[in-house]
């Protein structure tokens, strides 16, 4: 027997119900984060507006290159994160683990260049009173570094306990949370890219 | 691999930075007026868009979630994009 409209209707909405993956606390944690980081990104764009010269020479000195591979890193690294999630949610818990171990891969490969960068403004005798876009440059991006080792940490966290068969399709909750930790620093360096490396 | 939506929208993520790249690198983010501004920061709310949908899973999120995080997406991306116009005066 077919099963009539109302059951499919009764279904619906409990197959699609809302769902906030994750703790609740990483998201209001996501929420102070974001709005952090929102305030610097609007006081960075309003300052440049007042000095466009500076910012346009200062920004200038700094490497694209690295900058782009960054992003491709930060990207590639959440495209491993959710692979990860998804493994461990059909008990793949072996995958999961590489999947995470990739992120961590993608992660130390954006500590390593953003230290290389870092030393070498410093090398130059750049610090943060060298003039207004670096003061907003270094305060960006270390603070965004300093999200990018704690994310690290948590998946490190993450990866140990995955490999002891923590998780699997019976409990994802801790590694929902700390998936959403880590997209929120891609999300961030996604508009911190563009915002202080390209535009002109 | 293209079957995965997931994948598919990391290959968006990286052309889109490639885009974005080369906007930097051609140096037409910094001699064409607003239409890269506006490019670059359409191309930065798409990406930010995806990983809030796809990689965070808030596609399915309660709407409030959705709002407060895709509100914030639009409102720093469209003052940011205020503040290059007030800029380019």
């Amino acid at each position: 027997m077919n099963p009539s409209a109302d059951t499919y209707s009764q279904l619906q909405p409990q197959r699609y119900a809302p769902r906030l993956p994750g703790d609740l606390a990483v998201w209001l944690i996501i929420l102070a984060e974001l709005l952090t980081f929102g305030i610097l990104f609007l006081s960075y764009a309003f300052a440049r507006a007042l000095d466009v010269e500076l910012f346009n020479a200062s920004q200038r000195t700094l490497d694209l290159n690295s900058g782009a591979v960054n992003t491709v890193l930060l990207i590639t690294g959440s495209w491993c994160v959710v692979h990860a999630v998804k493994a461990v949610r059909r008990d793949a818990s072996g995958q999961g683990v590489r999947w995470l171990v990739a992120a961590m891969v993608c992660g130390a490969g954006f500590i390593s260049l953003k230290s290389m960068e870092f030393s070498a403004k410093a090398d130059a005798g750049i610090d943060l009173s060298t003039n207004t876009f670096y003061m907003f440059y270094l305060m960006l991006t270390a603070f965004h570094f300093l999200h990018v080792v704690v994310a690290m940490v948590f998946l490190a966290i993450l990866l140990v306990k995955t490999r002891q068969g923590a998780y699997g399709s019976h409990d994802t909750h801790a590694l929902e949370t700390g998936a959403a930790f880590w997209h929120m620093v891609d999300l961030l360096w996604i508009v911190l890219f563009p915002l202080v490396y390209v535009m002109r | 691999m293209f079957n995965n939506s997931i994948n598919r929208i990391w290959i968006a993520l990286l052309i889109a930075t490639g885009a974005t790249f080369w906007l930097g690198e051609s140096g037409l983010s910094g001699s064409a007026g607003m239409t890269p501004v506006l490019l670059m920061f359409t191309l930065a709310a798409a990406k930010g868009l995806w990983v809030i949908y796809d990689f965070m899973e808030l596609r399915h999120a309660p709407a409030l979630w959705k709002r407060l995080l895709v509100g914030w997406l639009g409102f720093v991306t469209g003052m940011i994009v205020l503040a290059y116009w007030i800029g380019q005066r």
